[in-house]
């Protein structure tokens, strides 16, 4: 319990007469991949809003680092080392690359409004302190050949990276990961699923992250928690919540959901 | 076509990416600062306005076109600065404090028409921001005690160190300095954290957020500083004009001015000094055509505004990068020479998408 | 006694309001596009109601649908050759193509020779009738207004409510793409939206052309238009004039109570006022993005 980044107990929110999460409760261990699956409307991107402070729960709470999140701001949040990324890509579309990195790296800020715009020479000492660190991420996710390009022209797949890395920018501790290989092809999501390792085991960054792949919440997972309707099904590693029951029938679904409706080939060629 | 071989970060952080950079605009100080012994006092006189109006425009550019927040009342802030500089050089303020003060009072009252902001967005900001333009225009013409209300009041000549800079000359390099450094500020602004901050603000402002961005205070920051400009350019059109007045500072003007960032380019700082040029100079354009049209057009009253408003129109529908796109597009065009491709700067057809759900 | 025949003169202005922030919310309905034109229109009506009675000499059951018809076909052709290319570009970029239409059309007018510069007085039929209800005066003007507007709202909402009209409106406005393949006749119905609200913005200019009488700057009573529109709410159709309606009567009162000078920002402070205690307007919709 000690080593727990981030915890919530018995999270609820209603949005007038829906309620989106039901009692949901879990705990994030320091340095873990933790993983939330489920079908669609199962309310896990809202227990991302809930966390990045988007909405507020109706009940329960949510602590980070010993801290209750409830009357943390939104904005306050990055402060705090959470980053996230959005499932329908949130980039600043008219901004390249390069600017939309540096932007995270805001809550690093030195410069004051009155040395920003005399520029002094801490100003510029600090942008290129920002700029280094943003070039680490660049290396990091191999996005070099993109660094000037306006982000509007970007294919799906390069934007995906670079929202991630524009998270990665805030130098978080918590890394929120919003459905991180949707719309990738395959050779992508198998680079995302060394990234994310890398993004545990070499830059020590918790993850926290929304999936539908199975075979990627598998190679990277350390826990997963399967979601329905709003509510815990399953918690435990990989292997246990997959051969879980309910999550089975709630949404991995079984070979035998689907033989009722294969076509007899025999009775057709020959009636 | 120009590449750029980088070896050091501080040549993305330089204002003058390169040797073409520090020429031409080393070209252009020279030309300005020799202007009085150029060219004749008409069209200093002009170029004093073009400077004054671009002043503004970099205000309004950095509200509209880099946060995204529209104000269609800005005349409000323009009128603010000017009665400000007229009432304290009245009262014998040195100019430079007078001129701090239009800039703090409009500043000031920019924060308050950015209340609204941080609570709607789109054209309810646009009608925010246009309901506080009549108010303020009324204030001005009711508070007659100060202002001297509707009858006008005449703005006396700019005191500086003890110098009365009353000749066009020496007003004109006024405005010249006080351009260059308001520029220069923006332009610093803008390629460090703040700036980058209104751009974050304008494409997305939950991303903004969840990158740390104080969304109310970034907000009424960049208002401030908008408004800020507007009054600096305010107090210097005081002085130009020696005699101002609550109608001056109208809908029509706050109409002008966006036109002015619209059809310069909005999201450029280019664009604010093409639209000022293009504002000043629209209307000698028309005088000098008048004479070649038959008299029923040339001479009847509404001319000009036909004029303006089919520009506009032309602009929005064929040129919605405005006038520094379209010298983007020439000057890729040259440095292509002869391979540019007419589909180069093409705009995707797109597909009208619902504001409300931004 | 002076009091009733303020308040009801600010009901019958703002019926006028009501009815041009009726075409604003038309067209946001229906393209999502703010349309400052719409106070220029009506002053186009009142031109086109007055040339066809004074210069064609047609009588006034006449000249009052032949303007509508003509200024329907203006408001078709205005979102044909000038709306529609642009319709995907950033709500900005409409609004300001929309002042650039503003621009022209006080433009045009003023270019008429002897005409366009000038102040007309309008022959409206009932224009000199004058109703005595228990010592408060009331024009016909002021009545025909008030009447005309809720006959042309009822009009409107049977139009709305049993048609397939208004949900396609609606579909077009939040995402033109899918509409366009859910086969909505998207253009078509934009034009429909425009030559509406160009008809219904020239009923406000005949209406008030008796009372204020035909001038080229009659279109900036159009800018009142806008805090009714916002008082509303920018999507109900009923709310624009409610909000209209709101907008008139606390003008006339700030005219009657209230030293000179607050009558013409009275309007504004009602729609400050609103967007601090309710943002979306009495009636309007609070969206918010999903991410």
């Amino acid at each position: 319990m000690s080593d727990a980044l981030l915890s919530a107990h018995n999270l609820s929110v209603r949005f007038g007469g829906v309620l989106a999460v039901n009692n949901v409760s879990f705990d994030v261990q320091r340095g873990e991949v933790f993983t939330l699956i489920g079908p669609n409307g199962a309310g896990k991107t809202t227990v991302f809003n809930l966390i990045s402070g988007i909405y507020t729960p109706t009940a329960g709470h949510i602590t980070y680092n010993g801290q209750q999140m409830a009357s943390v701001p939104p904005h306050a949040v990055a402060g705090l080392g959470i980053a996230r990324t959005f499932q329908n890509i949130e980039l600043f579309e008219h901004a390249t690359v390069l600017q939309n990195l540096l932007i995270g790296r805001h809550t690093h800020r030195q410069t004051g409004l009155w040395q920003e715009m005399f520029f002094t020479p801490q100003t510029r000492a600090a942008e290129i302190a920002a700029r280094e660190k943003v070039e680490h991420v660049i290396d990091f996710l191999d996005l070099q050949h993109h660094r000037d390009s306006m982000v509007a022209g970007l294919p799906y797949g390069v934007r995906k990276v670079v929202e991630m890395a524009r998270a990665l920018c805030t130098e978080p501790q918590l890394l929120l990961l919003d459905e991180p290989s949707s719309g990738l092809n395959v050779e992508e999501t198998d680079d995302m699923a060394f990234w994310i390792a890398d993004i545990k085991n070499v830059l020590g960054i918790t993850v926290l992250m929304v999936e539908h792949d199975m075979s990627l919440v598998s190679k990277v997972s350390d826990r997963v928690l399967a979601m329905s309707q709003g509510e815990v099904l399953a918690m435990g590693t990989p292997s246990e919540v997959q051969s879980h029951p309910g999550v089975i029938e709630a949404y991995l679904g079984t070979i035998d959901d689907v033989s009722s409706l294969r076509r007899d080939h025999a009775k057709e060629q020959h009636p | 076509m120009r590449f750029i071989f980088k070896t050091d970060y501080d040549q993305d952080i330089r204002l003058a990416k390169h040797g073409g950079h520090v020429f031409w605009y080393g070209l252009l100080m020279v030309l300005l600062l020799t202007a009085p012994w150029l060219i004749e006092e008409y069209w200093l006189a002009q170029l004093t306005f073009v400077m004054i109006y671009s002043i503004v425009g970099l205000g309004l550019m950095l509200l509209a076109g880099f946060t995204g927040l529209f104000s269609i009342g800005h005349a409000a802030f323009l009128g603010v600065g000017a009665y400000t500089e007229a009432v304290l050089a009245a009262q014998g303020w040195p100019f430079p404090l007078s001129l701090a003060m239009s800039a703090g009072l409009s500043a000031a009252v920019g924060a308050i028409v950015g209340l609204p902001a941080l609570r709607v967005k789109g054209i309810y900001l646009g009608i925010a921001t246009l309901s506080f333009g009549f108010i303020v225009e009324e204030g001005l013409a009711r508070w007659e005690s100060v202002t001297g209300g509707n009858a006008g009041k005449h703005v006396k000549a700019i005191e500086l160190l003890g110098y009365e800079a009353s000749s066009n000359e020496a007003f004109y390099w006024i405005c010249l300095v006080v351009t260059v450094v308001c520029t220069l500020a923006v332009l610093n602004l803008l390629r460090s954290a703040t700036g980058r901050a209104f751009v974050a603000i304008r494409d997305s402002e939950i991303s903004a957020q969840s990158m740390g961005i104080h969304l109310a205070r970034y907000k009424t920051l960049s208002f401030m500083i908008s408004a800020a400009l507007a009054g600096i350019g305010g107090a210097l059109y005081a002085h130009k004009l020696q005699f101002i007045s609550p109608d001056q500072f109208n809908f029509l003007q706050s109409i002008d001015l966006l036109l002015m960032v619209v059809i310069g380019g909005l999201g450029s700082i280019h664009g604010a000094f093409l639209g000022a040029l293009f504002l000043i100079t629209m209307p000698q354009l028309i005088s000098l055509g008048k004479d070649y049209l038959p008299d029923a057009i040339g001479q009847a009253p509404g001319l000009q505004a036909v004029v303006y408003g089919l520009v506009l129109i032309g602009f929005v529908m064929f040129e919605p990068m405005g006038l520094y796109g379209r010298w983007l597009k020439i000057r890729t065009w040259f440095q292509l020479f002869p391979f540019y491709r007419k589909g180069m700067f093409k705009r995707q057809k797109s597909f009208q998408k619902s504001d409300r759900l931004k | 006694m002076q009091e009733l025949q303020v308040i009801f003169s600010g009901v019958a202005q703002g019926c006028i309001y009501g009815l041009i922030a009726l075409g604003f919310v038309l067209i946001y309905k229906a393209t999502e596009t703010v349309s400052f034109a719409q106070g220029e229109l009506m002053m186009l009506g009142a031109f086109c109601g007055l040339g066809a009675m004074q210069w064609l000499g047609w009588p006034y059951w006449l000249a009052v649908p032949s303007a509508l018809l003509a200024m329907g076909l203006v408001g078709w052709l205005t979102e044909r050759v000038a709306i529609r290319p642009i319709l995907g570009q950033p709500a900005f970029s409409v609004v300001m193509l929309t002042f650039g239409i503003v621009y022209v059309a006080r433009g045009l007018v003023t270019m008429i020779p002897n005409v366009g510069t000038e102040t007309h007085a309008f022959p409206a039929p009932y224009k000199d009738v004058s109703f005595d209800m228990g010592g408060v005066v009331i024009g016909a003007t002021q009545l025909v207004v008030v009447a005309a507007t809720a006959g042309l709202c009822l009009l409107l909402y049977f139009t709305f409510r049993y048609s397939r009209v208004g949900i396609a409106m609606q579909a077009s406005s939040q995402n033109q793409l899918a509409a366009y393949y859910m086969g909505i006749p998207v253009k078509r119905l934009n034009g429909l939206v425009w030559a509406l609200a160009a008809m219904v913005a020239t009923v406000a200019g005949l209406l008030l052309a008796p009372i204020t009488f035909v001038h080229a700057n009659m279109g900036f009573i159009g800018l009142k238009a806008f805090p009714a529109a916002v008082v509303g709410g920018f999507s109900s159709l009923p709310g624009a004039i409610v909000g209209g309606l709101i907008i008139g009567v606390v003008e006339a009162m700030a005219g009657f109570w209230l030293p000179e000078g607050f009558k013409d920002i009275a309007a504004y402070i009602v729609v400050l006022l609103m967007l601090v205690l309710k943002p979306n307007g009495l009636f309007g919709e609070n969206l918010r993005k999903k991410v």
